[in-house]
């Protein structure tokens, strides 16, 4: 009945289709793509980009922090602002804020969710379900158009006066009033919210796309328990978005308004409260962490389960622990705000629900563990990445166990110990999955090898560059050392020093990832649909590499015996 | 079409579309524009130019959709995914909501929290804050709940026309639903004109004008919505077998409508409870 109503439909308009499937070509088939591979491969390259500049603002704080005092920032902001003397030093100093602040709004906006969410999501959780395309191409397209702009909008701000006399926003990425209201009254401060205005309703456009394309079109046969893991885990994150992001809209706004229109949500001499931002502020927050972990999830699991050439262990298990993780993710959103004041009772809640999420998170990591026992593995440059993840994230879990307590969080927050925490889940987290996917994913998008030899050397040295820059931070937070600093007493300069010379290390590695793309693409070493062998079942290998412009035109068919 | 066989589905594989790219560029230009104008660096042309941009790209990407409804494209399982779509987007602004409901509570709740001691003594430990001069719940905002109420009734009308292919009753539907939905706004403004509070300078204020007028904000686009299937409607545009646009300007109605019970509820009725009101 479908059927005949669709061929009719088609024989309509045949005329208007036959110039229209001829594929298009040059720039036009980027710029107005309407393709999630091609949209996709523009995510991905987009994320490299934010990610470079965002690894440069790092660099730049390590070298300021390398020693006690003040280091390059005046430097720096007299290169740029043109300032001398005092007033240099001034600058500096906000100057540094300013690249913690953006260092956090790039990682996370622009290089880490561009990257799964949009990078991966889109070109892989199609290829996984058996599905042409998404659901709403044009939307995926204006999803990852609006980035760029909303990026050039945050790079703008760092330009503009921030406070009286001083350039761009330097709050940190959290943006709590006052300093982003009556603190900041340039408008800097005015460009990195609607940056953040328009990368939020990419968000939202391409969850929507995502979800729908995941819901509604898995190939016959594959029900949602059927369903491969990344998807899943793209379909639980991309509800994550739809419903925290427009929260942040929400808060942001009234930061809009407080600053240009006189309103006092967050201002107690008008009846306002600044905490109400916070909660606003980490209602979105919380989530969004789970935002920036859940879809590496999903890569980990397939990449453990085909280098160890077994079905995943306890896969309902490992997708509802996704779902479990989701739902709690939004309600514990205050255990960031453990200092704010809020009653013992409060508290006492946020640290149970808190801890409750260590629960689905230890099924997935001994879930994977499971996986990999007796099977026969093969420690292929992906399968690094991935036993990498599992490791350093389980640190990072472990160290935000002990930051769920009140009481321990009362003495370490906003210190380095936070820090750590942060980035083992994040960057060492989140980062290890997208580079895990990149290898695993790389011969399929592209249809050439990468060099094995270049990127198992990408992977020690970012694996020994980022424990090193990390760990010693655990140190450093204990001791007391503050986050948000320029400077710093001399108790703290060995393990600064040491965290240092771990960035140094880890940007070798940089440079040898960028190395490993140019030389596989003069290299041109075919790859084949297939270069990881039987392990690999989803659906993506059994397309050729890279997969045709539309796949799937006649649906596969998934049979009831077949497993994940 | 002889050189690319059809594809064996019922999907819709879209053509490349300059809109998005558009859209995004006109978005940046009305941020960039709002941002400049708010800081007396220019004058408002640059944000008008952005929104104008915004208006043409929903303009012609909308009308790029409703072509290839015409031409077929929208297959059952398409419709299916529209339907999921505009659901998703109606659950993304309730959670937008949410925020604006959020601050509300936030003072409501917290007007004589001790340790709150600055906030307090601004607000005089009561809510509504001292000072604040409530709307009576039972004339004009009770008045508007009958209207939003009436118009959800005229829009279901208008469906069960259009389905019983009673054009003239559709396109009556529809118009009463407009007219209520105008009226609605009016009676609105009319209300803000008496307001016994300013927007600036109080919490109460701020929450009250931003809550009810994204509200409002909303009303507006689904008066425009209605009036976007009206027009279809007088152009036999909807069968019944095939009318998303129309049941989802419904969708959208029912979901303003909903909202409005919500602040009719508490910030209208609850907030003034035990208040003596003077009108």
């Amino acid at each position: 009945m479908a059927d005949t109503h669709a061929l009719e439909a088609h024989e309509g308009h045949a005329h208007a289709e036959a110039h229209d499937h001829g594929h298009p070509t040059g720039w036009r088939r980027y710029v107005y793509s309407t393709n999630h591979k091609d949209i996709g491969v523009m995510y991905l390259v987009f994320s490299i980009f934010a990610g470079v500049v965002g690894a440069l603002l790092s660099g730049a704080m390590r070298l300021e922090l390398m020693e006690p005092g003040i280091q390059i920032f005046h430097g720096l902001a007299a290169m740029v602002y043109g300032v001398e003397g005092d007033a240099a030093l001034d600058a500096g100093k906000h100057m540094y804020n300013v690249f913690t602040t953006a260092h956090a709004l790039i990682m996370i906006f622009f290089a880490v969710m561009p990257a799964t969410m949009g990078g991966f999501a889109n070109y892989f959780a199609p290829l996984m379900i058996g599905a042409p395309d998404t659901a709403f191409p044009r939307i995926n397209n204006i999803a990852f158009w609006l980035l760029p702009f909303a990026f050039t909008l945050l790079i703008l701000s760092l330009f503009f006066e921030g406070p009286a006399g001083a350039h761009g926003f330097g709050g940190g990425w959290t943006a709590y009033p006052p300093l982003s209201t009556s603190g900041h009254p340039g408008p800097a401060m005015d460009f990195a919210i609607l940056s953040l205005h328009i990368a939020g309703v990419s968000s939202i456009l391409g969850s929507i796309n995502l979800i729908t394309t995941i819901f509604n079109m898995r190939a016959p046969g594959m029900t949602l328990h059927k369903m491969p893991l990344f998807a899943w885990a793209v379909l639980v994150t991309a509800f994550l978005l739809l419903l925290a992001l427009p929260v942040l809209a929400g808060g942001i706004t009234m930061l809009l308004t407080d600053r240009n229109f006189g309103t006092t949500f967050f201002a107690p001499e008008g009846g306002g409260d600044p905490i109400l931002f916070q909660h606003l502020f980490w209602f979105f927050g919380h989530p969004e962490v789970y935002i920036m972990i859940l879809p590496g999830f999903g890569m980990v699991s397939h990449i453990i389960s085909t280098f160890s050439r077994k079905p995943i262990f306890g896969y309902l298990a490992m997708v509802y622990a996704m779902v479990a993780i989701g739902v709690v993710g939004f309600i514990v959103w205050a255990h960031h705000m453990y200092t704010v004041g809020m009653s013992l009772d409060v508290q006492r809640y946020f640290v149970a629900a808190t801890m409750v999420i260590a629960v689905p998170t230890g099924v997935k990591i001994f879930s994977w563990i499971a996986t990999m026992w007796g099977g026969s593995i093969s420690f292929r440059t992906p399968m690094l990445w991935a036993i990498g993840f599992i490791f350093l994230f389980t640190v990072g879990g472990v160290t935000g166990v002990v930051l769920a307590n009140a009481g321990a969080d009362r003495a370490l927050h906003d210190t380095y110990y936070v820090v750590a925490h942060f980035h083992y889940v994040l960057s060492l987290g989140a980062v290890f999955s997208i580079f895990a996917g990149w290898y695993y994913w790389y011969p399929k998008m592209f249809g050439i090898m990468y060099n094995e030899k270049l990127a198992n050397a990408h992977f020690w040295i970012t694996f020994v560059g980022v424990n090193l820059i990390f760990f010693p931070q655990h140190f450093l937070g204990l001791a007391g050392m503050p986050r948000r600093y320029i400077d710093y007493p001399d108790a703290y300069a060995l393990w600064n020093m040491v965290s240092s010379i771990g960035y140094y290390v880890t940007f070798v590695g940089l440079l040898i990832f960028l190395y490993t793309l140019i030389e596989a693409a003069r290299k041109k070493r075919p790859a084949g649909a297939n270069p990881w062998g039987d392990g690999a079942t989803t659906l993506e290998w059994t397309l050729p590499s890279p997969p045709p412009f539309h796949q799937f035109e006649t649906l596969p068919r998934i049979d009831s015996k077949s497993d994940h | 079409m002889a050189a690319h066989a059809k594809p064996n589905h019922d999907y819709h594989l879209v053509n490349p579309s300059p809109w998005p790219i558009v859209g995004s560029a006109s978005a940046f230009v009305m941020a960039l524009g709002a941002i400049l104008w708010f800081h007396e660096i220019l004058p408002p042309w640059l944000l008008i130019l952005g929104f104008v941009g915004v208006l043409y790209t929903m303009y012609a990407w909308w009308s790029d959709v409703i072509k290839e409804g015409k031409a077929g494209d929208h297959t059952p399982v398409v419709q299916m995914h529209h339907r999921y779509g505009m659901i998703l987007f109606i659950a993304s602004e309730v959670m937008f909501f949410v925020a604006w409901f959020w601050a509300y509570f936030d003072g409501f709740f917290n007007h004589d929290a001790a340790e709150q001691y600055a906030r307090v003594a601004s607000m005089g430990g009561s809510w509504p804050p001292t000072g604040v001069e409530l709307f009576n719940p039972w004339h004009l905002p009770l008045f508007n709940t009958l209207i939003l109420l009436t118009s959800g009734t005229a829009v279901t009308w208008a469906h069960h026309a259009l389905l019983h292919k009673d054009k003239r009753g559709l396109v009556w539907g529809l118009a009463i639903t407009i007219g209520l939905g105008a009226l609605f706004t009016c009676v609105q403004a009319l209300e803000y004109s008496e307001a016994g509070f300013q927007f600036s300078g109080n919490l109460y204020g701020a929450t009250f004008f931003m809550a009810t007028g994204f509200h409002g904000f909303h009303v507006l686009i689904g008066t425009i919505f209605l009036i976007v299937c009206l027009v279809r409607a007088m152009r036999d545009s909807f069968t019944p077998e095939h009318h998303l646009g129309f049941e989802f300007a419904a969708w959208y109605w029912h979901f303003v409508d909903v909202v409005w019970l919500f602040l009719f509820a508490s910030v209208y009725v609850w907030g003034s409870w035990g208040v003596a009101l003077s009108h």
